[in-house]
């Protein structure tokens, strides 16, 4: 007996959507194997992971909070995702969009600047910083063939420590005895709150803008197609014509722009000044929520949510089960393990044959 | 002249974690296969070495753990990228967030705890002596263990059948197929190998170098392996340059912070990442060299049928 791998004539749709959830099931069984040999109750362990933290309307508004940055960032990646434009330093482009939009709030300070025409200003100019930061693998990459993984990559780094830098030295609040972070945004540079009593802001408006967005473009749009075909045969878009230059520029600018604009949400929303960390890793995070939802807007969105209860589960077991909160990425990255494996059945149909004689 | 000396030695020593990670993963990648989790590998390297020193207080044992987890890791993309044929770029991104994450889960309590590191070796009678003495007796044992591993990847590579296969399978695995070559089976080893390797270069820092556990301390390093591999072309010996000459930036970028430089750490602390950025765009502009050099398959999946 031995499990044979057969090719589909066609691509499964219904693996396709079913892989995730088979992934997430995967992923809770692991966790039920971890809470277990921890000498935790998992039962116990469970409800303080995954249900006491969205119990409340509190802790609804923060699942949605924190959702908000990772659906943005990974419905801006997915769109390079699809054309196989590897951007993998939304962390980065996040940074210097926060870096760049709590500039301008630090800037105007407490001047009586309305609060309409501040925060698009923060918000358009954290895009083009995010942009800015995404556009030297891209033009790294079609100027001279620099592999865009390894450069966004290493520019995480840098834009890390820019903003370290920034924080710790000309930016730093003189009054925040000696803290390495700015002044407290002016309350004209903060997003406006959506639910009373919450963290929830603006932010998850635009966030869901933006999805909706790139639905039209992926799914209506001719450049958005033409991306899809470049991602799904690069010989085939080459012959029609397909550049392949400008797919890398959209790809990256795309994904630069979203990160860009989650940086400042994160600056204007919850933090509401700079910090020398300003994400507990949502750029990194986004690229498995951008693959968990199928590089797809919908299921994007959906997928956000579930990282963010893995976030939210994260601090809840450190202050309820005394694990470390890095759990979290314990998770993550299983659920990503799981979710490559669940897509071989995709393209294959397990089969059970008899050993060759 | 003894001055000079004590920079070579440390020069070394910052290129070595590079020279482990970077050789692994050159041999991986000759065998066809892009693994991009090596900056995970590294990190549980790290913390596995870490933990087992701290508990035994031989760290030469943590050394074997640390070889021995990051193998264990690369299994796991083994299984998604070859058995499973998951997109390679995806299952080394994936291998990189899991050990990152599993590292800083399990090394959460070993944060200040203090082992007693591997040491430089002191020969008596030869270590004391003037400017050589240093220069070849005075390193980490881990340093020569890195060069004579480069010494047997060159050899492998370029002097044996076996090697001579693994570089078939890179370069055409329908052709190693069809003569009868387990592809597959030949891809496991090199990619276990690659593992083991990263395994090593995280050991070496979290139990000779710093020796010390810090969440997140390979700093990239495992992502500046990768770009050398492209840098050096696929060729051991200049993965051995690359590696030192960017030690020698890490190396310059501290020396500066230690002599008081008007230009603030942070900014310093940018160089290795910029040169990486800056030295990856320049070589890969020859894109005939790279075409020319870089193993047929690399990042293509092959399942035999």
């Amino acid at each position: 007996m031995k499990l044979r791998l057969e090719a589909r004539p066609e691509p499964s749709r219904l693996a396709l959507w079913s892989a995730p959830l088979l992934a997430t099931a995967a992923t809770l069984c692991v966790g039920f194997i971890v809470f277990t040999a921890l000498g935790r109750n998992p039962v116990a362990a469970f409800d303080a992971f995954f249900i006491a933290p969205v119990a409340t309307r509190y802790g609804i508004a923060e699942l949605l909070l924190k959702a908000s940055p990772l659906m943005l960032i990974g419905t801006g990646l997915a769109i390079g995702y699809r054309a196989n434009v590897w951007n993998i330093g939304a962390e980065g482009q996040l940074t210097l969009g926060a870096l760049a939009g709590g500039g301008i709030a630090l800037a105007v300070g407490e001047a009586d600047v309305p609060s309409a025409l501040l925060l698009p200003a923060m918000f358009i100019a954290g895009a083009l910083a995010g942009m800015l930061w995404a556009a030297i693998p891209a033009l790294l990459r079609t100027r001279c063939n620099a592999n865009e993984i390894l450069t966004s990559l290493m520019l995480v780094y840098v834009a890390t420590l820019l903003l370290s830098w920034l924080v710790h030295g000309p930016w730093r609040d003189p009054e925040g005895y000696n803290f390495p972070q700015s002044k407290i945004f002016a309350a004209n540079a903060l997003l406006p709150i959506l639910l009373p009593e919450t963290r929830l802001n603006a932010g998850f408006v635009l966030a869901l803008a933006v999805v909706a967005l790139a639905w039209l473009f992926v799914r209506r749009h001719i450049v958005g197609f033409e991306m899809r075909v470049a991602g799904l045969s690069p010989g085939a878009a080459n012959y029609a014509g397909i550049s392949w230059r400008r797919n890398i520029w959209l790809g990256m600018l795309a994904g630069g722009a979203c990160a860009g604009l989650a940086g400042v949400g994160e600056a204007a929303g919850p933090i509401g000044q700079l910090l020398p960390s300003m994400s507990p890793g949502y750029g990194f995070a986004a690229i498995i929520v951008a693959f968990v939802g199928r590089l797809h807007p919908a299921g994007i969105a959906l997928a956000s949510l579930l990282m963010s209860l893995l976030y939210l589960g994260g601090e809840s077991a450190q202050v309820n089960l005394a694990l470390p909160s890095a759990v979290t990425g314990l998770f993550e990255g299983t659920l990503l393990f799981f979710l490559l494996a669940a897509d071989v059945l995709v393209n294959y149909r397990p089969r059970i044959v008899a050993a060759a004689a | 002249m003894n001055e000079i000396a004590q920079i070579v030695v440390l020069t070394l020593a910052a290129g070595t974690p590079l020279v482990f990670a970077a050789l692994g993963e050159l041999v991986v990648e000759k065998s066809g296969v892009l693994n991009l989790g090596v900056e995970g590998m590294m990190l549980v390297g790290a913390i596995a070495s870490f933990i087992v020193a701290a508990k035994t207080g031989a760290p030469w044992l943590g050394v074997g753990a640390g070889a021995l987890a990051g193998a264990l890791l690369s299994l796991i993309f083994g299984v998604l990228a070859l058995t499973l044929r998951a997109n390679q770029v995806a299952a080394g991104l994936a291998l990189s967030l899991f050990g990152i994450g599993l590292s800083a889960f399990v090394g959460r309590p070993y944060m200040s705890v203090v082992i007693e590191g591997i040491k430089p070796i002191v020969v008596p009678g030869l270590t004391t002596l003037p400017v050589f003495g240093k220069l070849v007796f005075g390193h980490n044992p881990l340093v020569y263990a890195s060069i004579a591993l480069f010494a047997a990847v060159q050899i492998f590579l370029r002097r044996t059948r076996a090697g001579l296969v693994l570089r078939a399978v890179g370069e055409s695995p329908q052709s190693a197929h069809a003569i009868g070559y387990p592809v597959l089976a030949i891809r496991y080893a090199a990619v276990l190998f690659g593992g083991a390797c990263a395994g090593l270069a995280g050991a070496f820092l979290a139990v000779a170098y710093t020796p010390s556990w810090v969440e997140g301390m390979t700093a990239g390093r495992g992502w500046i392996a990768l770009a050398l591999v492209v840098f050096a072309t696929w060729k051991p010996w200049r993965v051995m340059i690359g590696a030192y000459l960017f030690g020698s930036v890490t190396l310059a970028q501290f020396q500066a912070q230690a002599a008081g430089v008007a230009v603030p750490a942070q900014l310093l602390a940018m160089l290795p990442y910029v040169a990486t950025v800056v030295v990856l765009a320049i070589i890969s502009r020859d894109a005939a060299m790279i075409r020319l050099n870089a193993p047929a398959s690399l990042g293509k999946p092959y399942h035999p049928e």
